[in-house]
This record gives C-alpha cells, structure tokens and sequence, in this order.
C-alpha cells in the first residue's frame, strides 16, 4: 500500500494542464498574441461542444473519438434512502481514445 | 466532424492564419494532451470534461478466436469524464432527440 501511494505522488508531479497551458502552446507555435491564443483555443472548444450539443459524434484522427449515446429510461435508487426513482433517458458523450494515444499512455 | 472540418472552422475564424498553420497548431495542442496524460498528468477543460489516465491490473485474457489464455500486462488506459456544463448541453431539449 505505501508502495502504492508513492507511484501516485510521483504520477502527480505531471500536474494538471488546463486552458491557459493549452494557450501557451498556441502562443509558442504561431506567436500570437496571449488573449488572441487564448481565444483560439476557446474557439477550438466551442466548435468541438457545438457540433457534439448539435448530436454529431467528433472524430480527431491520431487522438480519438467523443461518441454520444443514448440511454433509455431506467430505474435508479437513491443510495442513501433506498427509495427507487425513475432516471430519464438521456444523451451521453464517451470518450474512445485512438490506439495512438493508448499506445503512448500504456507506457 | 472530424479533424479536416474542425481545421476549417478555425481557418474561418482566424482568416490571418494559413490553413497550414491551423493545421499545425491544433495538432500541437492535441499532441499536447497526449503528452501530459503520457506523463501521468491530468488534463482540465472547464466546461468541456478532463482527461485523466487510469491503471489496469494485469490480467488473464483469452484469444477469442482459439480459446486460449493470453497474459495481458499492466498498464495506464486513458479516460474521459465530461463535465457539468457539457452533460447538461447535451441534453438541452429540441437538438437532444431530433436528427
């Protein structure tokens, strides 16, 4: 178990990457502005939300696939309560990694 | 869509930029994503969902073809979780069931 947490903090010291990191590669690349690399990135997002909230899967070749499926209706119970509610059916979006990007992470 | 259409709509709002320079920083910023999960990082996308690594034991896998038992190693899978905003985004209504 000690053996175990170790792995973990030291498979954290990579950290967490997140917009402003995602800009910082923009900015390198193409040298544009920080606010202009931001907005780049922004709009990246917004069309990869907007084709998914519109019911189209996204494919990025070389990086994987966000896929939306259908739930039907099904019965769920509140944990705590035990009491049975019915859960609507819904849209979800799963994430399949291409073997690219398996292959890099397996390690 | 796919990566070509997504190049396109990029090009499209930042008409400054070359179709090949689009091209080449969307492949840095997915590479980018890659790289940090590669390195057991985590990735945060507010709104959008985060990225994260997983570890599966190894296991006894079985050929499907002959039946037999095949060693599967250890290793880090990649996951997904999509976030609050989105979750919800994909459930808005009208454009949830009607395509």
């Amino acid at each position: 178990m000690a053996d175990a947490g170790i792995a973990v903090s030291q498979k954290e010291e990579a950290g967490t990457l997140t917009r402003a990191d995602l800009a910082d590669v923009v900015h390198a690349k193409l040298g544009l502005s920080r606010a202009e690399s931001a907005t780049l990135v922004e709009r990246i997002l917004f069309h990869m939300c907007h084709s998914l909230s519109e019911g189209e899967n996204v494919k990025i070749s070389g990086f994987g696939s966000f896929i939306l499926r259908d739930k039907g209706e099904r019965i769920g119970r509140n944990p705590k309560t035990g009491v049975e509610v019915p859960i609507a059916p819904r849209r979800v979006m799963t994430f399949r990694a291409s073997q690219i990007m398996r292959d890099k992470i397996a390690g | 869509m796919i990566r070509s259409e997504l190049v396109q709509k990029i090009c499209h709002d930042f008409p400054d930029l070359t179709q090949r320079e689009v091209e080449g920083v969307v492949s840095a910023l997915f590479d980018s994503i890659t790289d940090q999960l590669a390195e057991g990082g985590r990735v945060e996308l507010r709104g959008f969902g985060a990225f994260s690594t997983r570890q599966r034991d190894a296991r006894v896998g079985r050929n499907p073809r002959t039946g037999e038992p095949v060693d599967v190693a250890a290793k880090r899978v990649p996951y997904f979780k999509p976030g609050k905003e989105m979750r919800e985004r994909l459930n808005l209504g009208a454009s949830a069931n009607d395509d």
